[in-house]
Parts: C-alpha cells; structure tokens; sequence
C-alpha cells in the first residue's frame, strides 16, 4: 500500500450540511487522507488580516488562515481541497480567491467545490482521484512522447472511443455511440486494432478513462485506469503540442463539462460537473434533431446564422427546447436557431463554469463537441480569443490513456 | 429556574455562568481550544448527518445554504424553547465562536423575534468593563426568578 495523499481540506459548513463523511469517503477510494491544517487560535486573526479579505464567518477566516499557513510552507500538505456550501455568496468569493491564492503562490494541485447536503462520495469521486493523481504521479504526467504500441480508451457517457499509437503516431482509431458499457469497448477496440493493421497481442500497454473505466479497464487489463481530467488535459496539449508552459482545456461532453487550466502538461485548477442538460452536449443533439440535419452538419449551420437573432439562454434542456420550438413556430432561419443554440451552450458554461478557473491562453477546445464549429465559434466569441481545436480532438481522452500508458511499458 | 439560550452558544464560559445562577444554559458546549484541528471552530460535537440540513428547513428555507439548516437544526430548537436569552456581540474567538455568520444573524434575529427576556451585551475590552460584563449578567439571572 503507498503513503496516502495527504489533502488538507479548507471548508466551511461540511460538518453542520452533513457531507464530512462523504468527503472523507471520497479522499480514502483514491488513497487520500483528508486532514485539517492545524492552526493556532491566537493566529486566526493574525493571518486573516494579513490576508485582506473581510469576511464574517469565523469558519471563513479559519479556513483563509489555514491557506496561508499551507502557502507558507508551515503545514505540509500534497494537495488541498476547498469546499464551502452552495448558495452562500460570501464563502463564494473565499473559495475563489482561496483557489487562486494557493494555485499562484504553491505548488499543491488544487480543487474547489460547493456542496449540498445531497452531495455525495460518488461525485466527488472523480475530483479527488485528480487531486490525487497530480499529487502522486506528476512524473507519469511529465511524459511528453508515446512509446511503442499502446492502445487507450475513453468509455463515456454518450460515446466510446480507442486509439492504438505506435512509436508517438496514432495508427488507430474507433469510435461509436456508447451502449453496453463493455461491448461498446470491444468494438471500438477492434476497429481501431483493424485500422492500425495490429494484433491485440501486440499492445504492449492499456489505459483506460472516462466513466466506465474501471469496469472496461478490468476486463480487458488495463496498466492505467484513470480519471478523464489528468488524461484529457495531458491528451489536448500533446495533441496541440503545447507541452510547455500555460494552456486551459475545455471539454463540453454528453453529461459533464470540464475546464481546466494546464502549466506544462500538469493541471492546475479545474472544474467539473453538470450544470444541467442544456448546458451540455446532449441540447446540440437535440436541436440537431428538431432542425432535422445530423449532428455534424449542426457546426456548419450555426456557422452560417445569426445567434442574436433568436432569445435561448437556458440551462435547462427542457426550457432550451422550448425557446428551439418558439424560435422555429415564429419563423426564424434554422440557421440562426443552430447558432442561438451553439451560443446558449457556450454561454451557460461560460458563466457558470469558467468563472472558476482563470483562463490561460492557448485555450483547446476538445471532445466530440470540439467538432461543432459553431459551438467553438461562440466561446471564442464569448473568451474574446481564438480557440484552438487540435487534430483528433474527439478522441481526446483515449489518445491520453494511450499516451501515458507507455510509461508502464517494460523494458523486457 | 429559567431556560436560557446563549449566544454564542459555544461559550463554555457563559454557559457556566447560567448554570451557577440555577438556570439550565441552552448551548453547544463545544470548548474553544487553543489549536484548531477540526474542520471549523464549532466543530459540532454530535453526529450531524444530511437529514439535519432537511430538519433545519423549519427555521430557513431550501434556497438557505446547508450548512445554515444544519445548524439550525441544532439552535432551532434551542430558540424554540428557550425562557431567555443571553447575546454577546463581538466576542472574541476563545470567549466562544459560531462559524457561520449567515447562520449567526439568523440566530440573533429569532432570538429577538422570540420576545423572551434577553440581555444584549458587547464583549468586554477591559478589566473593568469584565466586572461590569459578569455584574450584568449576574443581575439578569437573579432576575428571571426560579434560580439559586
């Protein structure tokens, strides 16, 4: 058994919502340990004033105390984790500041959260095995090149996808709407095997990622299962090659969205999460069914519309929807509905997503989203910069696996 | 003998105080400690689990933030039943600390809405105005009758 990742937990209100447990859950799955900064009583004050920000909460001032303690290397910690209760504006802009205070003045990785009573172990899973990760494999994540033959797999929530690369070139490719979690698997593996002219028993390594990595990562042996954060963001700057020094990564997917900023290679911050359908993959599905075209022709309709032109600005798919319907019923261009859509999409994770993370360029669009141009178009409108889409941007999170599970290639 | 809620209803000291003067103190009785190891400065001494938060809409509504609920479902009560009330402002972190100011405005305001007898202190500065502090108390206790 390895050293625990030690993750010093900076939080107000967990105890009194309920979820300690669940946090402490959460931490243990990925051998973490979740401990509290010691501080002393008498330097609460202290560095809560030397800090600057004039909250109320006592918890608030305990857990700015505790940031700058960790920041100045009087408590050791591996990673930390912040989490403060949803809907509470002034822990908000603690948790905030927190974040960018420790990400600008440490080297500890570090995420945020804000919970509920309803949250859970389960969904804060993917979050800490990223925290945990960045912690304890920084020297995996530092490989830049692909070795020998190596196959990887993403099994998401809407599609599942496999690379084989062979001597830092991908060779191989599959990709189909994900249905049996373990089928689906296999019938991307082969067509990806089939595509790269390669036997099975030639792979020389496996990596898996995504939501159905451990089931497909067992059964077909995997040397790296891995949570989709640390290998999409090693996979979209290997694929831009932009290795070295700062970039973000945004992946809209079918059931979550991701942002995360990236210093060589190795994430910093990131978010995570749904925030609800209309702001995911599965709105641009939708409304790629309503206008009757596939999903691949959405991107170059949205191209040639106006998004102003039609009021959608919605979370909620349903709601989203409607504006879809009301738009066309009133005689607006499927054009302009294709682009409204794109943009309401874009916006939703602009203004409840990215305001968590401070943008670095380059910013690298990635995931089968990646691929709607109109989608791109809109959050490059909405960051004022020009997104990047690397080659085989869909394939994001396999061609990571496939990437860093050359590392457990042996030498025999 | 009277049940008199305190605020900050942490304060092993306060709590002492009504309890000497015959009362029955209405508090947390989490001590203050020297070093802070815990998640918060009230951690709670108790079990709280996600039911708490759902107990505590009775005092906040679903769109109050949980850790605001949860705490309510352990002062609610104390409110709800409390003869009288004892609330010192701006107290220093070891006289006694509630985490949340959120929760603690809340507090305050339905302790004030209960009407019951209640005394309205600011935290002393000085010795003197520490043998003032204790005096005021002291007389608010033995006013309430039913006590030593």
């Amino acid at each position: 058994m390895t050293v625990p990742v030690r993750i010093a937990q900076l939080s107000c209100g967990p105890e009194y919502s309920g979820v300690q447990q669940e946090i402490n859950e959460a931490a243990k799955a990925v051998n973490g340990e979740i401990f509290f900064p010691d501080i002393a009583l008498k330097d609460i004050i202290r560095d809560f004033e030397a800090f600057g920000l004039d909250v109320r909460s006592p918890d608030l001032k305990l857990a700015i105390a505790r940031a700058k303690a960790l920041a100045e290397g009087r408590i050791d910690a591996d990673a930390v984790f912040i989490a403060t209760c949803f809907r509470c504006a002034e822990a908000a802009i603690v948790r905030n500041e927190l974040r960018r205070y420790i990400h600008n003045n440490s080297k500890l990785p570090v995420v945020s959260y804000s919970f509920t009573e309803r949250t859970t172990a389960g969904t804060l899973l993917t979050r800490m095995e990223a925290l945990t990760t960045i912690a304890r494999r920084r020297a995996l994540l530092a490989r830049e090149t692909q070795q020998g033959i190596t196959l990887g797999v993403d099994s998401g929530s809407s599609t599942t996808k496999a690379i084989v690369m062979k001597d830092n070139r991908i060779v191989g490719t599959g990709w189909q709407p994900t249905t049996e979690v373990l089928k689906s698997a296999q019938d991307v593996i082969g067509h990806a095997l089939t595509e790269a002219g390669i036997r099975r028993d030639e792979i020389e390594a496996v990596g898996t990622t995504g939501y159905g990595r451990f089931l497909v990562g067992k059964e077909i042996r995997a040397d790296l299962i891995q949570e989709e954060l640390t290998v999409n963001s090693k996979g979209a700057v290997y694929l831009a090659d932009r290795q070295h020094g700062p970039a973000t990564v945004i992946d809209i997917g079918g059931m979550d969205n991701k942002a995360i900023t990236v210093q060589d290679g190795i994430p910093g911050t990131f978010t995570m999460g749904g925030i609800c359908a209309g702001a995911s993959g599965r709105f641009l599905e939708m409304t790629a069914k309503r206008l009757g075209v596939d999903i691949t022709e959405l991107g170059p309709l949205a191209m040639k519309g106006f998004a102003n032109h039609v009021p959608m600005n919605s979370y909620c798919i349903v709601f989203g929807t409607q504006s879809l319907v009301n738009a066309l019923a009133a005689g607006s261009s499927r054009e302009d509905v294709a682009a409204a859509a794109c943009h309401s999409v874009a916006e939703q994770v602009f203004e409840q997503q990215l305001q968590e993370v401070d943008i670095k360029e380059p910013v690298l669009m990635v995931g089968g989203t990646s691929l709607i141009e109109g989608l791109v178009h809109a959050m490059g409108e909405l960051l004022q910069t020009r997104i990047m889409v690397p080659k085989y941007s869909q394939y994001i999170g396999a061609v990571g696996s496939a990437l860093l599970a050359s590392g457990f290639i042996r030498d025999d | 003998m009277a049940k008199v809620f305190i605020y900050p209803a942490t304060s092993l000291i306060l709590s002492d105080l009504v309890a000497r003067y015959g009362h029955t103190p209405l508090s947390s009785a989490t001590a203050i400690r020297e070093r802070i190891q815990t998640a918060g400065i009230e951690s709670v001494p108790l079990q709280i689990t996600p039911e708490e938060p759902k107990k505590g809409l009775r005092w906040a509504a679903v769109e109050v933030p949980s850790g605001v609920r949860g705490r309510m479902a352990l002062y609610g009560p104390m409110i709800d039943s409390c003869d009288a009330a004892i609330v010192i402002k701006d107290s220093d972190l070891a006289f006694g600390c509630m985490g949340c100011a959120r929760t603690n405005e809340l507090v305050k305001y339905l302790v004030r809405e209960k009407k019951v007898p209640r005394l309205d202190l600011n935290y002393p500065k000085s010795e003197e105005e520490g043998t003032r502090f204790v005096a005021a108390i002291k007389r608010f206790l033995e006013g309430l009758g039913g006590g030593k």
